[in-house]
């Protein structure tokens, strides 16, 4: 029954998405420009965005609030070796994007890092030169092959995301994800599903603290928090798409031509 | 004789054409020592947010910011809506911009480069210093330079996120819930400034 739910969903997502065989720069940029993406549940989407809202007060804004008092070498260490587990879903991503070199990097940089820097702990890797770690998914890697994002969605307790994204993300739990494979989907003797849920949740504390005082700012001076967060959201994965370093690469000048004083 | 007048002429310009010029990094950089005096100041918070406005007006500007917020709408609407908007926009903005900034005490920003996108804009590169509570952020600032004497900011872009864009899709959301009637907008904005 549940496998006959999730064919349902992903086949109907992936209808929603429009997917085509191949992409250049250009194309990317502009299928994945925020003004592109459809609004198509905003009723749900902000019954969603309210629940969310609802869990982030009685539970992570708090535990975050104490999580941020830690000294900073502790939260220097949970970041990193978050950072480094999240280095089994990038890698594969490295190499379905065609990105060799980078997955050869992440690699080196996970071995030493779960080795010398104590289960990922230490960022060793950076200190020896390594370059800059750079996330993936397969959502970035779906759009990369050409995939457009589909409608804009917001998940109960998992946040922001795109149809896309929603669907890629099932990828995880089907093998795609090496951490979740020796917690939850193998009976390993070392590791349990506890391991990999805390993991989850540690990762939503780390990132509502590194945030805290941006999203409270955001959402004391926005007139639609809302929209806010979608801007964002939409924004930030436009740029991780492209691999792109500044925000030239990814926002339409002409708009800005247009306004003379 | 008139080809040295004009040879004169142009020295003139040259030296002080420059002299009166103001590069976008040295303008950002000021305009953040501004601030970061005025907020490490022991005053309270509500003369810090009075200040606050007054360097913003100085240094910000608000009324090309509130016409590319207001994205394609700007280009149907009367004059008197425009006007109207305006004078909405910078009591939003000013409260807006003010009252984020006061929440920080003594911010260390450093700015290390520049990319001069055409004669009108120019993109500064700065970083937050990191604290116990957060780490290092990125601002870039987009500066608009058609007057090369008096450089505005247009725009803020922290880690890659350009708040100019995320405030003209707020404001297309207001609309759009509101079938695209302005003076919702505006009650929307008064109704923030007044709060």
């Amino acid at each position: 029954m549940l496998k006959k739910i999730i064919l349902i969903a992903i086949t109907t997502l992936a209808l929603i998405i429009n997917v085509h065989a191949s992409s250049d720069g250009e194309l990317l940029l502009k299928k994945n420009n925020p003004n592109e993406v459809s609004e198509c549940w905003e009723g749900f989407n902000r019954a969603s965005f309210a629940l969310n809202q609802g869990l982030d007060k009685v539970l992570f804004k708090p535990v975050a609030s104490v999580y941020r008092t830690l000294p900073t070498p502790i939260k220097s260490g949970v970041s990193n070796s978050l950072d480094n587990l999240s280095n089994l879903v990038t890698i594969p991503n490295n190499i379905l994007q065609g990105e060799f070199s980078k997955a050869g990097v992440n690699t080196g940089r996970f071995v030493i890092n779960t080795t010398i820097g104590i289960l990922g702990l230490i960022d060793v890797a950076t200190y020896l030169g390594f370059e800059e770690y750079v996330k993936e998914d397969y959502g970035q890697t779906l759009a990369v092959h050409g995939s457009g994002p589909g409608c804009y969605i917001v998940l109960p307790v998992l946040g922001p995301s795109t149809a896309r994204d929603t669907v890629a993300s099932i990828t995880n739990f089907v093998g795609g994800d090496a951490w979740y494979n020796i917690t939850v989907n193998n009976d390993t003797q070392y590791f349990s599903d506890f391991d990999y849920y805390a993991s989850k949740v540690t990762s939503g504390v780390d990132f509502r603290a590194k945030n805290y005082d941006s999203i409270d700012n955001l959402e004391k001076n926005s007139i639609d928090f809302y929209a806010s967060v979608k801007s964002l959201y939409l924004q930030d994965r436009q740029q991780k798409i492209l691999n792109a370093k500044t925000i030239v690469n990814t926002q339409d000048d002409s708009d800005w031509e247009e306004i003379e004083n | 004789m008139k080809t040295k007048l004009l040879s004169i002429i142009f020295v003139i310009n040259l030296i002080f054409g420059n002299a009166l010029s103001i590069e976008p990094d040295v303008f950002v950089q000021s305009t953040v020592n501004r601030a970061s005096k005025l907020l490490s100041e022991n005053i309270s918070k509500e003369k810090k947010i009075e200040e606050l406005k007054l360097i913003a007006k100085d240094t910000v500007d608000i009324q090309g910011i509130g016409f590319y917020t207001l994205g394609g709408v700007r280009k149907n609407l009367s004059d008197s809506d425009k006007e109207k908007y305006s004078k909405l926009f910078q009591e939003y903005f000013l409260k807006s911009f003010s009252s984020r900034l006061a929440e920080y005490t003594n911010p260390e920003i450093d700015v290390f480069s520049k990319e001069k996108l055409n004669k009108n804009y120019t993109i500064v590169n700065s970083t937050l210093k990191a604290t116990s509570e957060r780490p290092e952020i990125k601002i870039d600032w987009r500066i608009y330079t058609k007057n090369p004497e008096k450089p505005l900011i247009r725009d803020l872009i922290i880690e890659g996120l350009s708040l100019a864009r995320t405030q003209k899709e707020e404001f297309a959301s207001v609309l759009n819930s509101n079938d695209g009637d302005i003076n919702a907008l505006f009650k929307t904005l008064e109704e923030f400034s007044n709060q």
